[in-house]
């Protein structure tokens, strides 16, 4: 392969995947929380519009969900988008439904007594999510979330469909020039294999330094260790016989 | 997000609906055949991951987990157009067919894995009691019970690998997506073409996903 087409196709179109992964990531982190959570609310209608997002986003293939918002979405709202937000659109929103049920299962995980303490000590909804669900839920979250990235990194390959320049139409773009299909495809193969190897190898250090960190402290203080001195100055604040919080 | 009627043409959606019924005979049909090879491959590997030999063990390890971690739409571009080469010719159908079964396979045989070492140790103890042959250790006592608690998961991966045949649209397989594809060319006409395809996936994708929640409840005790 000529040196002209790996700089100025192959390189670019790594630093696309991971652009585009790191975005999508995000987007999808963000939804994940959102609706992960809005389906532990205790209003059912909440719940009821969270799960059906899930339903409806889960269900669809994400190459279909790419070209509806690519193609229809601007014909609807009239507004184009450009490919690559697109693609981060779709990317993120499907893989967001898909993070909600982790984000939900690990918080049903979370020991029921530690929802009660957060009761007990007044804590409202939004404290209690934040200072003793959350903190206890996200270490669990990790494993399943680095699957889900390397699903994420994997899926990225689909927007080559838009024309956006990622790895596989880098692949594409020099198999046309070249017509060497087996080094080219191969390589791209093992770029994508090298990015998800890093991608869960990171994801595994995060877990062992979250797991690490919590496993120290809840053996020695439980629930007070989840919060910050400030928060524990709160909690220490509040009156004896205060209200529910809810 | 209000959806403009003006915008909305039924005509289009009736114009469409031939083409639509081929598309899903081809989805079902690259189901079909991908659930196949994929849950009899995925089987293969999860015999091979506990095989005596370390020799068959770590080549078959790195070779799935090198399918599993890199890009369907990758591996389907690079049995498509690197086969010919070799003077190996598929169809494109063919060709999506095993791409899909055979990505789909490293993810089943994980099932199968968890399955296989979820039965008893017991019933190993039991079959070398008995002193059954290897093989029928395998095909008596363990696959019986194994394949019975990874069926729901499967069916999870049947799902998935549904979500993942409008892929194949990129090889010109005319299934659901290519159809609405074509469609939408002649006419320019791409909202009722994918959003029609688009519900589709979510008609199809549901009540499945409903009847294996079913079923995981009857099967898994």
């Amino acid at each position: 392969m000529t040196a002209g087409l790996w700089e100025h196709w192959v390189l670019p179109g790594i630093w696309i995947t991971i652009q585009l992964t790191i975005y999508s990531a995000a987007l999808a982190t963000v939804v994940a929380f959102g609706i992960g959570m809005a389906r532990t609310h205790r209003l059912r209608t909440v719940r009821f519009l969270a799960g059906f997002y899930t339903e409806i986003f889960r269900g669809t293939s994400s190459l279909v969900l790419m070209f509806w918002i690519f193609f229809v979405l601007p014909q609807l709202v009239g507004w184009a988008l450009v490919p690559m937000w697109a693609a981060v659109l779709a990317l993120g929103l499907s893989y967001g439904a898909y993070g909600a049920e982790i984000v939900r299962g690990s918080l049903n995980a979370v020991a029921p007594a530690q929802r009660e303490a957060g009761v007990a000590l007044s804590f409202s909804p939004w404290q209690r999510m934040r200072l003793v669900l959350l903190p206890q839920a996200i270490p669990e979250m990790i494993p399943p979330f680095s699957n889900l990235l390397v699903e994420l990194l994997k899926g990225t390959a689909l927007v080559s469909l838009l024309g956006i320049g990622d790895v596989s139409f880098a692949a594409y773009l020099v198999r046309l020039a070249t017509t060497e299909s087996a080094e080219i495809y191969t390589i791209s193969l093992v770029i994508y294999f090298v990015l998800a190897f890093l991608l869960t190898r990171g994801m595994r250090a995060l877990e062992r330094k979250t797991k690490a960190g919590i496993g120290q402290k809840t053996e020695s203080r439980g629930l007070m260790s989840k919060l910050s001195w400030r928060q524990e100055m709160q909690v220490a604040q509040i009156p004896k016989g205060g209200g529910t919080g809810a | 997000m209000i959806i403009a009627a003006d915008k909305w043409d039924w005509g289009a959606v009736s114009d469409f609906m031939p083409h639509f019924w081929d598309g899903v005979l081809t989805t079902l049909q690259i189901l079909a055949l991908g659930s196949l090879i994929s849950f009899s491959v995925g089987l293969v590997w999860a015999l091979a991951f506990r095989a005596p030999s370390r020799f068959v063990r770590w080549p078959v390890g790195i070779i799935t987990e090198f399918i599993r971690n890199t890009p369907l739409l990758v591996q389907l571009f690079f049995l498509f157009f690197v086969l010919p080469e070799w003077d190996i010719q598929f169809s494109a159908l063919t060709t999506g067919v095993i791409a899909i079964g055979l990505h789909y396979s490293t993810y089943t045989a994980q099932v199968y894995r968890a399955g296989i070492e979820a039965v008893p140790v017991g019933q190993w103890e039991a079959a070398r009691a008995l002193s059954l042959p290897y093989r029928h250790t395998w095909t008596a006592v363990i696959l019986p019970q194994a394949i019975r608690r990874v069926i729901p998961a499967l069916g999870n991966y049947v799902i998935a690998m549904l979500k993942d045949t409008p892929l194949l649209a990129s090889i010109g397989v005319l299934e659901l997506l290519q159809q609405a594809r074509l469609e939408a060319a002649q006419t320019f006409q791409y909202t009722e073409a994918l959003t029609v395809v688009g519900v589709a996936f979510i008609v199809i994708a549901y009540p499945s996903s409903l009847l294996l929640r079913a079923l995981e409840r009857r099967l898994v005790v």
